[in-house]
């Protein structure tokens, strides 16, 4: 068993879970947004983009980053969630490159704009970092063909952890489940490239799984139930 | 007595399983929570669910309450109600009694204390033992329930100091942080779907049980289940009811709400209440005991419009409770009352008694999107507010205080299904 899941050996299957840590920083308007978005932990970033989808939150199709939801929600500025909403992570190489597209976004707002709007004491935004507990669930998949008997019963932990975090941690960008199956060579190329194509972030963890077991179901002639 | 195993039918076999690892590797690990009741409110409610689910996951976890004299619940009401922001005095007595009770606490409690590998300390009441076990050799953690979004400065000022010595705090919202030189986590509370407040009853259990309070089956029902509390604004529910009634001249109104021991001031505010209904026949004031669960499930699921008009509220289980129950809720809009009730989806947040009375008007006119909300709040609870996401981050938390504060902690241990 691998720890890794970066080569032909089998595909140790984890989970996790977050913890949520308020870091006491808020802010009340885009100003003070812009400003604490410099000096926040990165943490914050990831969290506010990726972490709340494991913590309490109503599934917003509009918003799907913390940002774009507070200035709809509470900033009412429309035009600003709706390009802080169009952000997509995955289109950057790392979380400080993410940080500089929020606040260049933001700053440019702040130049259209003549001042601007302080929300309620109540509403600010509050920026929160997570802690991720890892953890072996003791199921290993031996081989490719076996993914399709396990991916539909993944927890969502366990999808947040093989095809979210596992972006963050691999130095590839992937997802475990691509960086495994590289390891066979070109025999599941097809799958990879699939696989690859699934866009995590617009859709919540449940659809993220069902799009997986396609996939996988697809690809070994298995109907996905 | 309730498995975590039981849980699987309501909340998935893979949740119970989650539970079950991420539990393997704090087997042992003695826990103690202490608060200062054992019935009434929420925290009473969740420390009665949640103790023994530890312990069924074989944790070693107990719950301790501290006792005090009359003027101990005296002064704990005061920082309650300081917390919430409501300028209240601080007498240097009543500051005393409730340094000289948390000592007096602590020495009973100190075995206990001192070989805990974890320590919960509810809420301001018992906040104090931690001075008192200078030899604790465990994490002692702050749960604080209560909303301290804008907290009364001297009360926060007085009771802050005593927190600094904490290795951390749990609150439920980001916006109850506060300026604390230890980690802050956020865990929201929860319901227990199993338990007699919150399982399924038959149409003809809820039928008998409202039969007992005369309520009319045949007329449309407002509920509020809570506390006699101003911050619950009781007073304000019984005006959004008089709004509604000249449009529904049909309409009950139910104030259903127990006591609880720590509560010195329930008495006051429910003579207020009952001055306020003016012997309204169709205004029912329920003083219930504590163990009328099954009443007040029966209730919220025989209500047409729940609602929970909060002025302040650190959660509020019992919005919870009713969404359960496929009940959209018009909450105040506060606390956590936002963190469930999402506008315009799972129910309505409102400001002020004409608030209320205009979104249960319009509820009233159009059922069916009682119903689509209903839908939507009950599977917001299920994915969000059970007692098995509740139990996932309790373990969570643990495993962070025992293997470090790392933004990433991995653990090699497993067990096998």
């Amino acid at each position: 068993m691998t720890s890794e899941n970066n080569s032909s050996a089998a595909f140790a299957v984890k989970d996790c879970a977050l913890v949520a840590i308020a870091t006491g920083q808020k802010a009340q308007d885009l100003r003070e947004l812009r400003d604490k978005l410099h000096n926040i932990p990165l943490g914050c970033i990831y969290y506010h983009f990726w972490g709340s989808r494991l913590r309490p939150r109503f599934d917003d199709p509009q918003y799907v980053n913390d940002f774009a939801t507070w200035t709809h929600y509470q900033v009412h500025d429309e035009t600003l969630a709706e390009r802080l909403a169009i952000v997509d992570p995955n289109d950057f190489q790392d979380l400080e490159s993410l940080r500089h597209e929020l606040i260049e976004i933001v700053e440019q707002r702040l130049d259209e704009i003549q001042w601007p709007t302080l929300v309620r004491p109540d509403a600010q935004f509050h920026f929160i970092r997570s802690q991720i507990v890892v953890f072996d669930t003791g199921h290993v998949v031996e081989s490719p063909e076996g993914l399709a008997d396990v991916v539909e019963h993944l927890s969502l932990g366990s999808v947040f952890y093989h095809f979210i975090d596992a972006r963050r941690r691999l130095p590839t960008g992937q997802n475990d489940f691509v960086n495994w199956l590289n390891g066979f060579g070109d025999t599941y190329s097809e799958l990879c490239t699939r696989i690859a194509s699934i866009d995590p972030y617009f859709v919540t963890l449940s659809e993220l799984r069902a799009n997986l077991s396609r996939a996988v179901g697809d690809s070994f002639g298995r109907s996905a139930s | 007595m309730k498995s975590i195993q039981d849980y699987a039918g309501v909340a998935g076999q893979d949740v119970v399983d989650h539970l079950r690892q991420l539990a393997a590797p704090l087997q042992g690990l003695k826990i103690v929570h202490v608060n200062s009741t054992r019935v009434g409110g929420g925290v009473a409610e969740i420390l009665r669910e949640l103790v023994p689910l530890k312990n069924d996951l074989g944790i070693d976890a107990r719950w301790e309450v501290i006792t005090g004299e009359e003027a101990f619940y005296q002064c704990t009401k005061n920082f309650h109600n300081g917390l919430q922001g409501t300028p209240v005095p601080m007498a240097e007595r009543l500051l005393s009694t409730y340094e000289e009770t948390n000592a007096i606490n602590a020495e009973e409690l100190r075995p206990v204390l001192e070989d805990a590998d974890i320590v919960f300390i509810h809420d301001p009441q018992p906040l104090l033992l931690l001075r008192w076990i200078p030899n604790r050799k465990g994490k002692w953690v702050w749960r604080c329930h209560i909303d301290l979004s804008r907290p009364y400065r001297p009360v926060w000022k007085y009771l802050r100091a005593f927190t600094l010595d904490y290795d951390a705090s749990i609150f439920s919202l980001a916006n109850f942080a506060q300026s604390l030189p230890h980690t802050q986590y956020l865990i929201p509370p929860s319901i227990d779907p199993l338990n007699e407040k919150n399982m399924d009853l038959s149409a003809d259990q809820v039928r008998e049980i409202c039969t007992r309070f005369d309520l009319d089956p045949q007329r449309p029902l407002m509920l509020q289940v809570s506390r006699f509390d101003r911050f619950k604004d009781p007073c304000g529910v019984i005006r959004a009811y008089r709004l509604v009634k000249t449009f529904a001249p049909g309409i009950q109104l139910v104030l259903a709400g127990g006591e609880a021991t720590d509560d010195p001031e329930g008495q006051a505010v429910l003579e207020e209440v009952r001055s306020e209904a003016n012997a309204d026949p169709d205004v029912h004031i329920l003083l219930l005991p504590p163990d009328a669960d099954l009443t007040i499930n029966a209730l919220q699921r025989r209500a047409d419009i729940v609602l929970q008009k909060s002025v302040k509220e650190g959660f509020g289980l019992t919005v919870t409770e009713a969404m359960w129950k496929g009940n959209p809720v018009i909450g105040g809009d506060t606390g956590g009352i936002r963190l469930q009730v999402v506008n315009h989806h799972t129910g309505f947040l409102v400001s002020s008694p004409e608030g209320a009375a205009l979104r249960t008007r319009y509820l009233l006119q159009h059922p069916e999107k009682v119903q689509e909300m209903g839908t939507k709040a009950k599977q917001f609870v299920r994915e969000n507010f059970l007692i098995t996401r509740h139990l996932r981050e309790y373990l969570s938390l643990m495993v962070a205080l025992v293997y470090g504060d790392e933004e990433r902690i991995e653990l090699e241990m497993h067990v096998n299904r």
